[in-house]
């Protein structure tokens, strides 16, 4: 108790709140709320582990039926499948909250979230920081490190530095698409599922072998949504399996560039929104 | 009887007039098609042969009828009831002169007619213009096909009402609900269909109720499945709504509704 009230501020101390105060003390309590009811995350924590697992066995009832399935085997598409699952599992758990963006406007909360006097996403993103998702990360993570320990990857300086960097580039993808899906809900609001498509159906293509899809398709999710360069495209490179074409493997590392260019687009485009924001009254 | 049919019709009217979430859920449906087809057609172009048994064209039919039946089969559950039991509403639904259960299905069979065509058909059309379809040329499938799909409607619904029944002993069911639908996820043959599973994982699968909701009605309609898979359905049915009486008649006698 000492320690809580510690931390808190008197009015005596009235020096403007630092953001990186305003932002410790927010995700402090969400934590320490969601630690506190003990069985329940264990349980949100082993559904989001069990998720993962799940989705991994798709991928492997195709292995099992097509042993080398878009050019690689099931060691190659485990670690496509464990790199897609950090990356998704980490943007779920820091930006996943701008999926509920639609019950904030039509509920008439985002007007209370607006009057506040720091930035609107800053709070979306804190209100409800996630830790079970990182059960889905930790999975990813185990099935990435330990698919990559076996493929027998030759390790260079350069892969090394792909292999670190390549989902930081992922959760910067996912981050931005998580934002774009939000901001779409500020002109359709009973759009969500739209969203989602890009989102989701991002998230499925980038966990898959992506030399298996239709050109169109993975020219789509490639130039368009860009799922293939967050696991399977920096994957196929470390493992030195075939590229399909319209792939280099150059574009491996194209990772963090194009998720920070995404940002910068998806961020102009949420600001508009917030802008033509009008409210329901109330 | 009557009762029932003006609920159902209700549940019709309630979901039909969300078109903008309709058309938003095609486009997410078409994207999933796309990306659910290019998986199961490479695989069998790159086995070689049909698998599981279906070829090329019977992939790109199951893919494209489960996007369409999608919005139907209620696959993502609800939670309304758990809702309607943690806030004391569930009381109303016990007031009124019939039955719980036959209210809250009457109401989702009428949600679900009002899914079929607005989803299923562009589907469908999608489907034939890009990757192609083989469907069944005679009419006798498609009337089995009406038959399973509202025993499969139900069949989901049931297994969900299960589901949010359990609020009546537990106060979250967060936990639960995502459980369940990932086990549903994977067994009704939603991601990869059933008969391509290695044998234990079929063997589990044959074991549940899962995939009678989804996966029979799309080989029915293809003439892959006939009356054996439909009593199977019939049977779960039979089933379920046993388990869903059990813990009604329980449950009631358990629960404590507040104020007045």
């Amino acid at each position: 108790m000492a320690d809580a009230r510690a931390q808190t501020r008197t009015p005596v101390d009235l020096a403007p709140v630092t953001w990186w105060f305003m932002v410790r003390t927010m995700v402090g309590a969400r934590i320490r709320a969601q630690a506190g009811f003990r069985s329940s995350f264990a349980a949100d924590l082993a559904s989001q582990l069990l998720l993962a697992a799940t989705e991994f066995v798709e991928i492997y009832v195709l292995l099992h039926n097509a042993p080398v399935f878009g050019g690689m085997n099931l060691a190659q598409a485990t670690v496509v499948y464990g790199l897609a699952c950090v990356a998704f599992g980490v943007a779920d758990m820091l930006f996943g909250q701008l999926d509920s963006m639609h019950s904030f406007i039509r509920e008439g909360r985002l007007e209370t979230l607006l009057v506040r006097p720091t930035s609107l996403l800053l709070q979306l993103v804190t209100a409800d920081v996630q830790l079970r998702r990182l059960g889905r990360a930790a999975f990813g993570l185990a099935a990435y490190l330990f698919a990559l320990s076996i493929c027998g990857v030759e390790w260079t300086p350069d892969k090394i530095a792909l292999a670190a960097l390549a989902p930081v580039g992922g959760i910067l993808i996912f981050g931005a698409l998580f934002l774009a899906s939000g901001s779409l809900h500020f002109w359709v609001l009973d759009g969500q599922q739209a969203g989602n498509a890009f989102v989701y159906g991002g998230r499925y293509v980038s966990s898959v072998p992506a030399g298996a899809l239709m050109t169109p398709v993975r020219v789509f999710f490639t130039f368009v949504v860009p799922a293939t360069l967050v696991a399977f495209v920096p994957s196929a490179v470390l493992v030195d399996a075939p590229l399909p074409e319209f792939t280099t493997a150059g574009m491996a590392w194209l990772g963090i560039p194009v998720g920070l260019a995404l940002w910068a687009v998806v961020l102009l485009v949420w600001r508009a929104g917030i802008r033509r924001y009008t409210g329901a009254g109330g | 009887m009557r009762a029932y049919w003006e609920l159902a019709k209700g549940g019709y009217r309630r979901y039909a007039r969300y078109r903008t979430a309709i058309l938003a859920a095609l486009i997410a449906n078409g994207a999933f098609g796309f990306i659910r087809a290019s998986l199961l057609m490479t695989a069998i172009t790159t086995a070689g042969a049909a698998v599981g048994g279906y070829d090329l064209k019977q992939a790109s039919t199951y893919v494209w009828l489960g996007q369409g039946l999608l919005g139907a089969i209620p696959l993502w559950g609800a939670t309304e009831i758990a809702t309607r039991v943690k806030s004391g509403e569930i009381a109303m639904d016990f007031l009124r002169p019939v039955a719980a259960l036959g209210q809250w299905w009457a109401a989702d069979l009428g949600r679900a007619a009002s899914q079929v065509i607005p989803r299923l058909v562009p589907m469908l059309v999608v489907g034939t213009l890009t990757t192609g379809l083989a469907l069944p040329r005679h009419p006798l499938p498609y009337l089995l096909f009406v038959v399973s799909l509202v025993l499969g409607v139900s069949l989901t619904f049931l297994a969900w009402t299960l589901v949010n029944l359990l609020a009546m002993w537990v106060v979250e069911i967060r936990g639960y609900h995502a459980l369940f639908m990932i086990v549903m996820n994977l067994l009704t043959g939603l991601l990869v269909p059933v008969s391509w599973f290695p044998g234990w994982l079929r063997t589990l699968a044959d074991a549940t109720p899962f995939p009678s909701m989804f996966q029979t009605p799309i080989d029915v309609v293809m003439g892959l499945a006939g009356l054996e898979a439909i009593g199977v359905q019939a049977v779960w049915l039979v089933a379920l709504v046993g388990v869903a009486q059990l813990m009604l008649h329980r449950g009631t006698r358990k629960l404590v509704i507040h104020g007045g």
